[in-house]
């Protein structure tokens, strides 16, 4: 597998280089293949490779999301959660702001809790991601599923998933000692609803369980 | 956001050559993939380095610690050598955004991360940071949140990192690696005050990468804490803060190091502050006297006048908690 990335164009002072810079400038690509874990860098000053370059804002991602594997192309602006939703079908995982604000889109990568809309899916391939539909074990709910149920612990639901999401890292974290320590931890997910008291409630019960 | 080209490099070497070609570092993404969806940031090509092995935190001789560019806020903050030899590192991280975004963000990242003015975030407004020579709407505009000190007619924007603040007042540095070799820079100069061109923010040559954050042994006995003020209780950007490390021995202050956040253009450190303690024994009246000097040349504009004494009683107050004697 080789991808391609311009060369030589004009930097920003920032270092960077603009897609217009690139798209009327380039001529010279930087070809990079990776071979047995050794990275190697090969130049190359064809238009071949030049236009190549242009059409490598894709690229291919394989994961495990609940356990099961998938591959799909993504465009590489694609967040992990615009796969989730739009290419996999798994829209428990909401959007909410889409700025790693509110914690709606909260998902697991590996064991951590992550907001699923800064996260590009071209940086999850090979990850293992838990989604809101693969917390439970089949029909037994995962303990905080429960908990948010015997609470009433949501109003509108939107943020629900997130909230449960990464209340079931939270407690696997530790950070349940006290209802401040929790809303501390809990930070990250916002409630619009304002269900607050109820869901650190069920984060303690669902932490008392386990 | 606009298309771009996404290369995972697997070694620093490679890394660099990518970035010495105009390739755009990506580690977290937490502060690049949401200004690119705002069109802030465009690069064409982003060379994501986040599995290059960067993450190790390890005691330097003597009581030193450096930090891998890459390791994550969680995993700093977490660290027992960090929480013991500079707590004030692993406070200013837990007070830090959210733990979702701590799981992400590296610390490289953390101090690269560029302002929260909403002006900057907002491409149909004037910004000599985003876009040079169009001005400074914050400058006339609403600017409750913005700088009082380092700033210039071009720019008022804060830095908003907490861990700059507590590196700045340890006197950290920076360690780069580049396609012209090693170097390292001290923290205090790594970072740029706006003066005429705020677009420019750090002393990073074309393609250089950072590969670690070390901070000095500093003797002991030493103890250190991060003071946030916001709005919020939590998740949220500091109005003022400060990062505190005293050395007292004998009843004495031997050393001091204090830096303030939220208001600065960049991580601002207080050596009038530091000095006024060097020396002398704490007391109630030592912590007052000292703190008043904390917002000494500051340039208050309309909407952030009151940072300047909550500066000074930010400061005063982290000076009691640290040094004692109330």
């Amino acid at each position: 597998m080789s991808e391609q990335i311009p060369a030589e164009s004009e930097q920003t002072p920032e270092g960077s280089v603009s897609r217009r810079t690139f798209v009327a400038g380039t001529a010279v690509v930087g070809a990079v293949a990776t071979a047995g874990g050794i990275a190697l860098v090969v130049d190359a000053d064809d238009a071949e490779s030049a236009a190549a370059a242009l059409s490598a804002t894709t690229g291919r991602v394989s994961l495990r999301v609940n356990g099961e594997q998938h591959t799909a192309t993504v465009d590489n602006r694609t967040s992990l959660l615009d796969l989730l939703r739009e290419q996999l079908g798994l829209t428990g995982t909401k959007k909410g702001c889409d700025h790693g604000a509110c914690g709606a889109c909260t998902v697991l990568v590996g064991d951590r809790r992550v907001n699923g809309c800064l996260t590009l899916a071209r940086k999850v391939d090979g990850a293992e991601v838990t989604t809101i539909e693969g917390l439970a074990d089949g029909d037994d709910l995962h303990p905080l599923q429960q908990a948010f149920i015997d609470h009433d612990a949501f109003q509108c639901g939107f943020c629900t998933a997130g909230q449960i999401m990464s209340g079931s890292a939270c407690i696997a974290e530790g950070h349940i000692g006290s209802p401040a320590e929790i809303r501390e931890w809990m930070s990250g997910n916002i409630c619009r609803c304002g269900a607050y008291t109820k869901i650190v409630t069920a984060v303690q019960q669902a932490a008392g369980r386990q | 956001m606009y298309p771009f080209a996404y290369t995972r490099a697997s070694t620093v070497q490679t890394a660099l050559s990518l970035g010495g070609r105009g390739g755009r570092y990506l580690a977290g993404g937490t502060t690049l993939v949401d200004l690119m969806r705002e069109t802030v940031e465009r690069p064409g090509s982003v060379v994501d380095i986040d599995a290059l092995p960067l993450r190790d935190i390890t005691a330097v001789a003597g009581g030193g610690l450096r930090i891998g560019a890459l390791a994550r806020m969680s995993e700093v903050a977490r660290n027992q050598l960090v929480r013991t030899t500079y707590p004030v590192v692993a406070q200013a991280l837990e007070l830090s955004a959210s733990p979702q975004l701590r799981n992400m963000a590296s610390i490289g990242g953390n101090i690269m991360q560029r302002t929260r003015c909403t002006y900057f975030r907002d491409v149909s407004a004037a910004c000599n940071k985003r876009e040079p020579g169009t001005g400074c709407a914050a400058r006339e505009g609403y600017n409750r949140t913005h700088a009082i000190l380092g700033t210039s007619e071009a720019c008022v924007a804060t830095h908003p990192s907490d861990l700059a603040v507590a590196l700045m007042a340890l006197e950290a540095i920076v360690r780069l690696a580049g396609p012209g070799g090693d170097r390292q820079v001290p923290f205090g100069t790594f970072l740029l005050q706006p003066g005429t061109t705020p677009n420019r923010e750090h002393d990073l040559r074309p393609g250089e990468l950072i590969t670690a954050v070390e901070i000095p042994a500093h003797p002991r006995p030493l103890v250190s804490g991060y003071l946030k003020v916001r709005d919020r209780q939590s998740y949220e950007f500091a109005l003022t803060s400060a990062a505190v490390a005293l050395r007292i021995q004998g009843g004495v202050i031997r050393d001091a190091k204090v830096a303030a956040g939220g208001v600065g253009t960049i991580p601002w450190k207080l050596r009038a502050v530091e000095q006024a303690l060097i020396g002398r024994r704490p007391s109630a009246e030592l912590w007052t006297r000292a703190a008043a000097r904390a917002a000494e040349g500051a340039q208050p504009l309309r909407h952030n006048r009151f940072k300047v004494q909550l500066l000074q009683r930010t400061v005063e107050r982290q000076l009691r908690v640290i040094g004692g004697t109330r």
